[in-house]
Parts: structure tokens; C-alpha cells; sequence
């Protein structure tokens, strides 16, 4: 075993780690911001309560992906010297901007948001909040610019004296096809997972006062407000998981078309297509044969692939046997196919537990039609409540086929992942840093999702008592640590 | 001035605001155990004191990782690569100091914060304590190759100048901590603050004179001289005013004693950012380590119009926290005067009053 196997699988686990939280930080400080909205204008009561339970929710998230978030940017240089060293002047750029206009403007606000419900009017404790949701998504884009990048490099030349990527057009970079694509279709599965968050709770509040008529506290009534207020945030849930569901479709429809121009080899793995074919089809089901490079087994919908990549029904769709010919002739002898295993399960993990979460708030939003219906089935409940882990499955396997689906590039058709680990850092040194990494992010998980449940459990109405007047500012609880 | 240079003193700005404002938390971190009893209201007066600020205090440290992997790819390639184990070593103590501050006060139970209290105090004080070792090794060079490779080993990186910076950063910032928390808090914790100060300014004040001196004769240039001269008085002015119970001005002059401290060891190590004690021919340079002139100008854009704006908005913040943090505050007595109310028995307002 080398360093670099290791750093990978340390690159994938950590990344993977940072991105259970990202996509709920995103799309919760969102949710958070709208209801308080609601709040502020309406001055109901509920909306408060939900504010505040749903606040303190994504705290309890927020704290996860910020410290998770910074080891992201160390490893770079940590585990990936030469990658850093060949791309920096490009890739470098963004990961500041994301630091100088995203994270201030993110880590202020929250602690102003959580500090200042007694200190700031109103109006302004609400701004805190929307600036919160402002960072969150300007960091996505920077980052997911960064990283789109690594996968259509555009923007740039390489310096033949320093052998270095040098940048000379920031603007390719940041309004990349890929960037606003890669933004549009990561965004919106934010969404729906904070989205399916959202439905996933409240669901679960529900299906107990519906069942068992309590607050999940022994001996307390439930009080009467908690099932209306559950109700509406049911309901905020499935409306923001079904309108992320529409762009999250139409979003990934344009990244397949993306992938078959820039990166063909990834689609056709995706695909486990081998051969180039002129109205390719999409495979259903493939059992394939990785060393004779043909598929025995191959289900298939005729034409439907070419459509997806290309737009048309007889489209020419590259097969992986036709590319690695291509390439070895352009970039010298290599195999340049990465893990099909890999990569077509995890393309179809992904639209399966996508589809599924999307469907599950449609059936909701059918279900809770009105103004007053409410779910009495417990299937429907116990599929909302798997919606959320689904959501956050989706997730991984998008960016398994992202990154899994580059290999063995960093940087697309310019540097190999083998070039580009830290050659200074020894397998003991990666294997000591994956353990340690592996160990403290299972314990924090367990702690985590512990705190989540004790929180959900408790309910609003114990974090935030029933108020004669929200009017009077001195009856709203704060938050301090 | 060329972009370079000019990027290198952005970078030495950076890591300047990174010190003088998570100096202070790591500081209140590292005091945390000594504020008052396991549990008690105090500590928590000491943890909200930094509280709304902490975290964009540490948004200092990823701007200027950052802006290095950005102006400097090639220093940022080699530093954090040979680097390794004390980065790696202050993420898992900012991993669990960050988690520890949000998580302490959501559960009722002694254990619980007990074991919180811990990761704090190694959270901060770990990182106060290898941020120094670094910062040492970076002025005084490491074994690096040719190819820009860091081919020190860890143990290399335990040398007597490295310790006595780590040694000194940790004081400094513990110092610097217990100042912030004298002017930032009212009560017990303000006292025990002033004698945490008073005998943390007897290691604070050594170390930190000796590893100056240090680095101004082993690695400085005379223009460094003023820096060191005004960060070695502002501490004893920092340290006097602590001791006559002048809170703004002394934390003023701890600030400025990092401020000067910091500028000191970017300008020893100028024109170098790597210096390689293999072979001074294959040391990191301001010049063979920056990345083109045109990411240097987009980069100088953003800074120019963000970095004020940032300052503003962080400053303002710092004006709204601007009262002492008082057992009261913590507790919302004050504010709801529920106690045992309906509120209590969960979240972080259940901290019993002891």
C-alpha cells in the first residue's frame, strides 16, 4: 500500500464527513431565515417556536460542518503538495474569496444571530440570519467553482519554465458552464435534504402526538399548538424539498450533458458504456466484465442515453473502450478508465435515493392538501422519516461519481492524481492522520445525532414557552452557550 | 512595491489579525479550568465572553491559508505538507474546541461538560502552544530538498528555538486571554482573571523577551530592531497596566505586543517564506515561491474592496457585544427571571446557578 491510497481514502472520508452537514447548513439557514420571516411579519407565535426549535437544530449542525470544514482546506496542501503546488495560482483564488467574502460574512452573523436576541431590534436580528444564508451559498459557489474547475479547466495556461497552472482569466473560472451547473444541481440538493430535514421532523412529532399524545416528554399534555405548528413546518418542508426537486432535475439533466462534452469518460463509466454508439442506451441493469471491458449482462431503455447527453435520440455517445484509445494516443500509455463499479452504482444510488425523497414530498404535499389534512398513515410516516437519510445518501454517491468519476485526474487532462499526493509524507504519517480523523469523526457523529434527538424530543414548546405576548421582547428566550 | 512583496505582507496582516483576535479566545480557553469550579455559572461567563466571536476570530486563520495557497502555492505546497503532524495535531484541537463551545451547555449533566471543559482547554491550548513551534521553524528554516521538499522529520521540529516560541505564543495568548476576560466580564471571573494575568505575565514576560531577542539576533534585520523594541515594551506596558487595573489599555497594549511580535518574525523571515538549512539555494523565496502577476492583481481587487468591508461589519459585531458578560447575562435572569421556570431542564439556559 502507497501514501496515496491513503490519502485518498482520507480525502473521500473526510470530505464525505463535511458534506453530511453542508448541504443542511446551507439549506437550513434558509429555512431558519424564512420562518422567522414569517415571524417578524406575521408575529404568530408558532412561527417563533419553530424559529427557535428549528434554530437551535441547526446550530447543532452548523458547529459540525464549520470545524470539519477547515481541515478541508489544510489537506490540500497536507496531503496534496503537488497538486497545490501545480494548481494554486488558479485554484487558490477562489478558496480565498470563499474565506474573504463568504466565511466572515458567515461566522459573524451566526454569532450575532445567537448572541443577539435580546441586543439587536428585530429587523436586524432578522438581516443576521439572511446573512448567514447569504454566506453559506456564496461559499458553495466559490468552492464548487474551485472544484469544477479541477474537472473543466478553463481560464488558465501552463507556464512551460515552472511546469505551473497560471491563471489569466478569473472570469472563465467563475462563470464556468460547470461552476453554475455543478452550483445549480448541489444547491438544490441541499435543499431537498434540509428540506426532508424539515419533513423528517416534523413528521416525527407529528406521528407521536398523533400516536401517543405527547410532547416526547413522560407525563407532559402535548400542547395543542405543537400539532398545528408541526403541520405548517411539514408542510414549509415538502414545498422547499418539491421546488429543489424541479431544479435538482433539470440541473442534473444539463450535467450529463456537460459531462458527455467535457468529460465523456466519466458518463460513459457512469453508464458502464463501452463502445461508442450512435442513439446509445441507457442501462437499467449491467453486470460487467472490467478486465475483458464488455458487459455480459446489459439491460437497457434504447436511445434514451443519447437524449440525456446529448439531446437527441441518435446522438453519438463516446464509449470507455474508444476513449482509453483516444487518450493513450494523446496522453501517452496509462489507463485512464476509472472504477466503473464505482461509478455506475453510484450514479444510480444517487438518482434512486434523490428520486425517492423528491417522491415522498410530492405524496406529502398531496396528503396535506388544504388546510387542514393531515397524514394518519404510519407509512407515510416512516417514509418521511427515511427520506432525510436518503437525502443525505443521495449526497455521497453525487460526489462519488463526481470524483470517483474524474479519476485518475486531479485536474482534467493535465494532472494525474498520482502526481499530485505530497511525495514528503510518509504511509504512517496518512495512516496516523485516517485513524485519528476516522475515530474522532465517528465519536463526534455519535454525539452529534444524540444532541439532535434530545432536541427534536424535547419539542419547541419546551424550548420556547407559550408567551401571553411576544411583544414583550423580555419573554423571548435567548441563546448562550 | 511588487505584487509579491506586497502579497507577503497581505499574508503577514492575516496571520496578524489571526493572533491578536484567536489569540485572546485560545487564551480564555486555556483559562477556562482556572475561572471557577467545574459547572459553575462562572465558567460559562468566561466561554459567552468569547462566544459570539470565536468563530469569525478563526475565519482569520482560513483567509490566510487561503490567501497562501493563493499568492504562494508553492509555500503552502511545502509548509503544510512538512508541516504535517502539528497542523494536523491543531485541526483535531480546533475540531473539538469548536464542537466544545456550541455543545457544553445542551446537556444537564456533569460529565458531560466536564469532559467539554476539557476539549477546550487542550482545543486552545495546544493550538496557542504549536502555532508558536511552527512560526519558529518557519524563521528559522527546515530541512527541504530541491524540490521545495520538507524533509524534516517531526522530532526536527522540536528544537529550543521552536519550544521557547511555542512557549511564548502559548503565554502570550494565555496572557492576552485573561486581559480580554479582566476588561470583557464583571464579578468572580474578572478577579481571578487579573491574577491569572499577573502570573501568567511571569512566564509571558521572559519567554517572550527571550525568544525576540532570540530571533532578532539569530534571524533579524536592523530594520526589525523598532518591532521587537515596541513589542518587548508594550508587554511590560501591558502587564503594568493589568497589574493598576487599566483593563482597556493593557488589553490594547496585548494586542499590540502580538501585532509587533508577529510583524517581527514575517520581517526576519523576509525575503525568504521557507528557508531551507539544507542549502540556502533551495529556500522558498518571496519571488520563486509567489504565483503570477495577474492571480496577485485579482487577488489585490478582492482584498482592497472585501477587507475593509469585513473589518467593518466584525467591528461592528465586537460594538454589540461590547458589555461585560455578567453571571446574570448568561443565565437571562435578568432578562426572564424564570428560574426553575418552564424554560429550565433543558437547552443552555439549565446550567443550575451555583
Amino acid at each position: 500500500m502507497e501514501a496515496l491510497e491513503l490519502a485518498r481514502w482520507q480525502f473521500g472520508v473526510t470530505t464525505i464527513y463535511h458534506f453530511l452537514f453542508v448541504p443542511l447548513t446551507i439549506g437550513l439557514s434558509f429555512i431558519v431565515a424564512v420562518l422567522q420571516t414569517l415571524w417578524y411579519r406575521t408575529g404568530r407565535h408558532e412561527y417563533l417556536q419553530a424559529t427557535q426549535f428549528f434554530g437551535k437544530l441547526f446550530l447543532i449542525n452548523f458547529a459540525m460542518g464549520v470545524v470539519t470544514g477547515i481541515v478541508q482546506e489544510f489537506q490540500f496542501g497536507m496531503n496534496w503538495s503537488e497538486y497545490s503546488r501545480f494548481v494554486g495560482d488558479v485554484f487558490g483564488a477562489p478558496l480565498a474569496m470563499e474565506a474573504l467574502l463568504a466565511f466572515f460574512l458567515e461566522s459573524t452573523f451566526i454569532g450575532l444571530w445567537i448572541f443577539g436576541w435580546h441586543r439587536l431590534p428585530r429587523g436586524v436580528h432578522l438581516a443576521c440570519i439572511w446573512m448567514v444564508a447569504i454566506g453559506t451559498n456564496l461559499s458553495a459557489y466559490f468552492i464548487l467553482a474551485a472544484n469544477a474547475w479541477m474537472r473543466h479547466p478553463v481560464g488558465f495556461s501552463v507556464n512551460e519554465e515552472n511546469g505551473r497552472a497560471e491563471l489569466n482569466d478569473i472570469w472563465a473560472v467563475l462563470s464556468n458552464d460547470q461552476a453554475w451547473s455543478t452550483y445549480l444541481h448541489t444547491v438544490s440538493a441541499a435543499f431537498i435534504t434540509a428540506g426532508l430535514f424539515v419533513v423528517c421532523v416534523s413528521a416525527y412529532k407529528l406521528w407521536r402526538n398523533q400516536r401517543h399524545g405527547d410532547t416526547g416528554i413522560a407525563g407532559v399534555a402535548p400542547p395543542k399548538n405543537d400539532f398545528a405548528l408541526f403541520r405548517g413546518t411539514l408542510k414549509v418542508g415538502l414545498v422547499f424539498t418539491l421546488i429543489a426537486g424541479a431544479i435538482v432535475v433539470f440541473s442534473g439533466d444539463h450535467q450529463a450533458k456537460l459531462a458527455a462534452e467535457y468529460e465523456p469518460m466519466k458518463l460513459a463509466a457512469a453508464e458502464a458504456l463501452w463502445e461508442t454508439e450512435e442513439g446509445a442506451a441507457f442501462s437499467a441493469l449491467a453486470v460487467g466484465d472490467t478486465e475483458a471491458r464488455y458487459n455480459p449482462i446489459d439491460v437497457t431503455v434504447p436511445n434514451v442515453l443519447s437524449f440525456l447527453a446529448t439531446g437527441t435520440f441518435d446522438g453519438e455517445v463516446h464509449g470507455m473502450n474508444n476513449l482509453q484509445e483516444a487518450y493513450e494516443e494523446y496522453y501517452g500509455p496509462g489507463d485512464y478508465t476509472p472504477n466503473v463499479f464505482v461509478v455506475y452504482w453510484s450514479f444510480r444510488l444517487m438518482m434512486g435515493f434523490g428520486l425517492f425523497g423528491v417522491a415522498v414530498a410530492a405524496l406529502g404535499l398531496w396528503l396535506t392538501r388544504g388546510k387542514r389534512r393531515t397524514p394518519t398513515s404510519r407509512w407515510f410516516y416512516l417514509a418521511a422519516m427515511l427520506a432525510l437519510p436518503a437525502a443525505l445518501a443521495a449526497n455521497i454517491f453525487g460526489w462519488v461519481l463526481t470524483e470517483m468519476g474524474r479519476q485518475p485526474w486531479t485536474v482534467h487532462g493535465y494532472l494525474l492524481t498520482a502526481n499530485s499526493v505530497s511525495p514528503g509524507v510518509s504511509l504512517a504519517t496518512v495512516a496516523m492522520s485516517l485513524t485519528v480523523f476516522t475515530a474522532v469523526y465517528g465519536l463526534l457523529a455519535v454525539v452529534e445525532v444524540g444532541l439532535l434527538v434530545k432536541y427534536i424530543k424535547a419539542g419547541p414548546s419546551h424550548l420556547v414557552p407559550d408567551l401571553e405576548n411576544d411583544e414583550d421582547e423580555s419573554q423571548i428566550p435567548h441563546f448562550s452557550y | 512595491m511588487e505584487l509579491p512583496v506586497i502579497w507577503f505582507i497581505a499574508i503577514s496582516v492575516l496571520w496578524i489579525g489571526y493572533f491578536v483576535l484567536e489569540g485572546f479566545d485560545f487564551g480564555v480557553g486555556t483559562l477556562l479550568p482556572f475561572m471557577g469550579k467545574r459547572n459553575s455559572v462562572d465558567r460559562r461567563v468566561a466561554i459567552n465572553s468569547i462566544g459570539p466571536v470565536w468563530d469569525a476570530n478563526e475565519v482569520w486563520l482560513l483567509t490566510a491559508g487561503g490567501a497562501m495557497f493563493a499568492a504562494f502555492p508553492a509555500w503552502y505546497a511545502s509548509l503544510f505538507s512538512g508541516f504535517y503532524v502539528p497542523l494536523f495535531a491543531i485541526l483535531i484541537a480546533l475540531i473539538l474546541r469548536g464542537v466544545a463551545f456550541e455543545y457544553r451547555g445542551k446537556r444537564d449533566s456533569d460529565t458531560w461538560r466536564t469532559w467539554w471543559d476539557r476539549a477546550i482547554f487542550f482545543g486552545s491550548a495546544a493550538p496557542a502552544l504549536l502555532w508558536g513551534v511552527a512560526f519558529a521553524n518557519i524563521v528559522q528554516g527546515v530541512a527541504m530538498d530541491s524540490d521545495h521538499i520538507v524533509t524534516a522529520s517531526t522530532l526536527d521540529l522540536l528544537n529550543p528555538y521552536a519550544l521557547l516560541g511555542g512557549l511564548t505564543t502559548l503565554s502570550l495568548f494565555t496572557l492576552h486571554g485573561a486581559i480580554f476576560l479582566t476588561l470583557k466580564t464583571d464579578g468572580p471571573v474578572r478577579v481571578r482573571a487579573r491574577r491569572a494575568a499577573l502570573v501568567t505575565a511571569c512566564a509571558a514576560v521572559p519567554s517572550g523577551a527571550g525568544f525576540l531577542l532570540w530571533t532578532q539576533a539569530a534571524h533579524g534585520h536592523p530594520w526589525t530592531l523598532p518591532l521587537v523594541v515596541i513589542a518587548a515594551a508594550a508587554l511590560v506596558g501591558g502587564v503594568v497596566a493589568a497589574w493598576r487595573g487599566r483593563e482597556g489599555w493593557s488589553f490594547a497594549f496585548t494586542a499590540l505586543t502580538i501585532l509587533t511580535a508577529v510583524a517581527a518574525l514575517f520581517g526576519a523571515l523576509f525575503p525568504n517564506v521557507l528557508p531551507s538549512t539544507t542549502d540556502p539555494a533551495f529556500s522558498l523565496t518571496v519571488e520563486n515561491a509567489s504565483s503570477a502577476d495577474y492571480t496577485l492583481t485579482v487577488m489585490t481587487w478582492v482584498a482592497v474592496v472585501f477587507l475593509p468591508l469585513v473589518l467593518l461589519y466584525q467591528g461592528w459585531s465586537y460594538w454589540v457585544f461590547r458589555r461585560r458578560v455578567t453571571g446574570a447575562s448568561v443565565t437571562g435572569e435578568s432578562v426572564t427571571a424564570t428560574d426553575g421556570g418552564p424554560g429550565d431542564g433543558t437547552g443552555d439556559r439549565s446550567t443550575p446557578v451555583a
